[in-house]
């Protein structure tokens, strides 16, 4: 008995210290560039533990933040995933709601004819080909369009809709509803929690795409913000800095990257509560029932 | 082809007298019944058809020599000519032995890691802690790996970061971690970990959250200690959660992650991370080798749907409820 006491303390003190590390790992390399990003470039250049500003330099932030590329950036991600969730709630609903009906036509196969997608692709080459021959390069409908229903949120929603009350919609039958005016009328208001869901999911995954941005669009005025981003972090391309006058060196370089990586994330950080509540809420209801 | 027509007559004579003509008009009268529900779906429809199936359609310029001016329907057919290119060229091989062995270590430390991480905090009584480490730990998940690979190349600089910091301490030389090729791979299965570790463990804590207490306090009574809790209660109560899981990211064996490969790759390491996803890439869109890069994608698309199918079969074999189809 007591060396299980012995044993239970050691697991307790085990998960306590791997958790805090675990923690720590997250946030410490965040802190680290948020300092970075406010501190004078001999502090930049210093081996050591970037962890609370002491010495502040906000000449990155003046720069970043006096870039006319980087806002036009953040303006197109902005509109991209405006419009991208929009569509995407829209269009999710369109596909969960009508496969929820048991009486639908050949239910099963519109049904495979959805999931199918989720185990068997083209693959890059053929979308690329496809999105060229369709005329959509060099526009941002190249960027909504193809991600627009995410199949495993279509059936995350169908299950949801499912679990609604079945009389609620048969009395507005009898009212003279139709479909459409169920879907939205009915269906749609009490479906908010996993409207807010697919909202996020398809918000977080269109600030964060670049990729597409890097392959359908040419024009560098119509590029997204992580794309703008990638260049100049990953590929130290500030050239698009220089061209502001200031006189520019390698520490200044390190400065600018880093504030910009702020600036990119800054967005997320403020909704990040209210985000956090919903996605775990709504992983939930895609665990539990899916 | 008499026969049958005899049989079909028969048939609908057995079922009604009306002709195959009103059995026809059934079929429509019962999609025209629930035409707002169609009209619904028809841009469903048309986006499915459109960005899924014509893709699928698309993979035919694995078997042709795409040429850009006649498109992919005129192009000449050469069978499985990129497949041989493909399965002699050196360099292919590279590639997936570098997938396999970077998505093998992925799956190997990080499907278990979030499990393991669901369990640690199961055992932790005080839940402001439990939420702040959760909250904490699903940072990374929101973040791009643009962000994320921006960090990490700090995090490692051999001339700024604090890990070479601590390296010199200890008398060591810096390491160029994200340049050197004995690293470059366990990199990629590090923070392919941190990223996601925190956010995949909401899965499995919900599952625990619906073990049944009383089985608890009824092991408690009979002295049993957390380990054996953990051992005989928790893992088999949330086994079938688990094995799901597994199918699940059975097929990530070689569907790489684009995003972070792509982002982390540089050219001095390309002979140990360059995978299937980047290697399609550079051969497709950089190189404008287009049927033989879709001949790339197909082969990986092919290899993940059998995997995935096998894994489930397995499953099914072993536990009925585990299998998802």
């Amino acid at each position: 008995m007591k060396q299980t006491a012995f044993t239970d303390k050691l697991v307790i003190v085990f998960a306590y210290t791997i958790l805090s590390l675990l923690g720590l790992s997250s946030l410490l390399p965040l802190m680290q560039v948020i300092t970075l990003s406010m501190s004078p470039s001999e502090v930049i250049n210093s081996y050591s533990f970037h962890f609370i500003p002491l010495k502040f330099d906000f000449k990155g932030y003046a720069t970043v933040l006096a870039n006319e590329n980087l806002w036009r950036a953040y303006g197109n991600t902005l509109l991209r995933t405006a419009l991208g969730v929009s569509l995407t709630i829209v269009l999710t609903f369109c596909a969960a709601y009508p496969l929820t009906k048991k009486d639908l036509p050949h239910r099963t196969f519109w049904t495979a004819f959805v999931v199918l997608t989720m185990f068997f692709s083209g693959g890059l080459i053929p979308l690329y080909l496809l999105i060229k021959s369709l005329g959509l390069m060099d526009s941002i409908w190249a960027l909504v369009l193809p991600p627009a229903i995410n199949t495993f949120m279509v059936m995350v929603v169908r299950n949801f809709i499912a679990e609604l009350p079945e009389s609620l919609e048969e009395s507005a039958k009898i009212d003279g509803a139709n479909d459409i005016v169920i879907l939205f009328r009915i269906v749609i208001p009490l479906s908010l929690p996993i409207i807010a869901t697919v909202g996020l999911y398809s918000g977080v995954y269109h600030w964060n795409a670049w990729f597409d941005s890097m392959i359908y669009i040419q024009d560098g005025k119509k590029h997204v913000l992580q794309f703008v981003l990638r260049k100049i972090i990953l590929l130290g391309n500030t050239a698009e800095f220089e061209m502001t006058g200031q006189n520019q060196n390698v520490t200044d370089v390190e400065s600018i990257k880093m504030a910009t990586l702020v600036v990119s994330i800054i967005p997320l950080l403020l909704v990040y509560p209210f985000l956090q509540k919903y996605f775990v809420k709504g992983s939930l209801m895609g665990a539990v029932k899916g | 082809m008499k026969k049958l027509n005899v049989t079909y007559s028969n048939a609908n004579r057995v079922e009604s007298t009306r002709g195959a003509r009103s059995r026809k008009d059934g079929i429509l009268r019962r999609y025209m019944n629930k035409k707002y529900l169609f009209i619904m779906f028809l841009p469903v429809f048309l986006y499915y058809f459109i960005f899924h199936y014509a893709p699928m359609y698309g993979v035919m310029i694995a078997f042709k020599d795409y040429q850009f001016l006649q498109g992919a329907f005129r192009s000449p057919w050469v069978g499985f000519a990129h497949f041989n290119e493909l399965f002699h060229t050196e360099y292919f091989w590279t590639v997936l032995k570098n997938t396999l062995i970077i998505n093998g270590y992925k799956l190997l430390f990080g499907f278990p890691a979030p499990i393991a991480m669901a369990l640690l905090l199961n055992e932790v009584m005080q839940p402001v802690f439990k939420k702040v480490v959760q909250t904490i730990s699903y940072i990374p998940h929101f973040l791009s790996w643009v962000v994320l690979s921006g960090l990490v190349i700090e995090f490692l600089s051999p001339s700024r970061g604090p890990i070479n910091m601590v390296i010199t301490l200890l008398g060591g030389e810096p390491i160029f971690f994200v340049a050197d090729e004995n690293w470059f791979r366990s990199i990629l299965v590090a923070t392919e970990i941190w990223k996601h570790v925190g956010f995949n463990t909401i899965i499995y804590l919900a599952a625990i959250a619906g073990i049944n207490p009383e089985m608890y306090e009824a092991a408690k009574v009979d002295g049993i200690s957390r380990l054996q809790a953990m051992r005989y209660i928790t893992l088999p109560s949330i086994a079938p959660v688990i094995i799901i899981m597994l199918i699940l990211s059975s097929g990530s064996i070689i569907n790489d992650d684009f995003e972070q490969v792509f982002n982390l790759l540089n050219v001095k390491v390309m002979d140990v991370g360059d995978v299937l996803s980047t290697y399609t890439y550079s051969e497709g869109l950089v190189r404008m080798n287009y049927s033989y890069a879709a001949a790339v994608g197909l082969f990986k698309n092919v290899v993940a749907l059998a995997i995935v199918l096998t894994v489930n079969a397995i499953a099914r074999r072993i536990r009925k409820d585990s299998a998802i189809f």
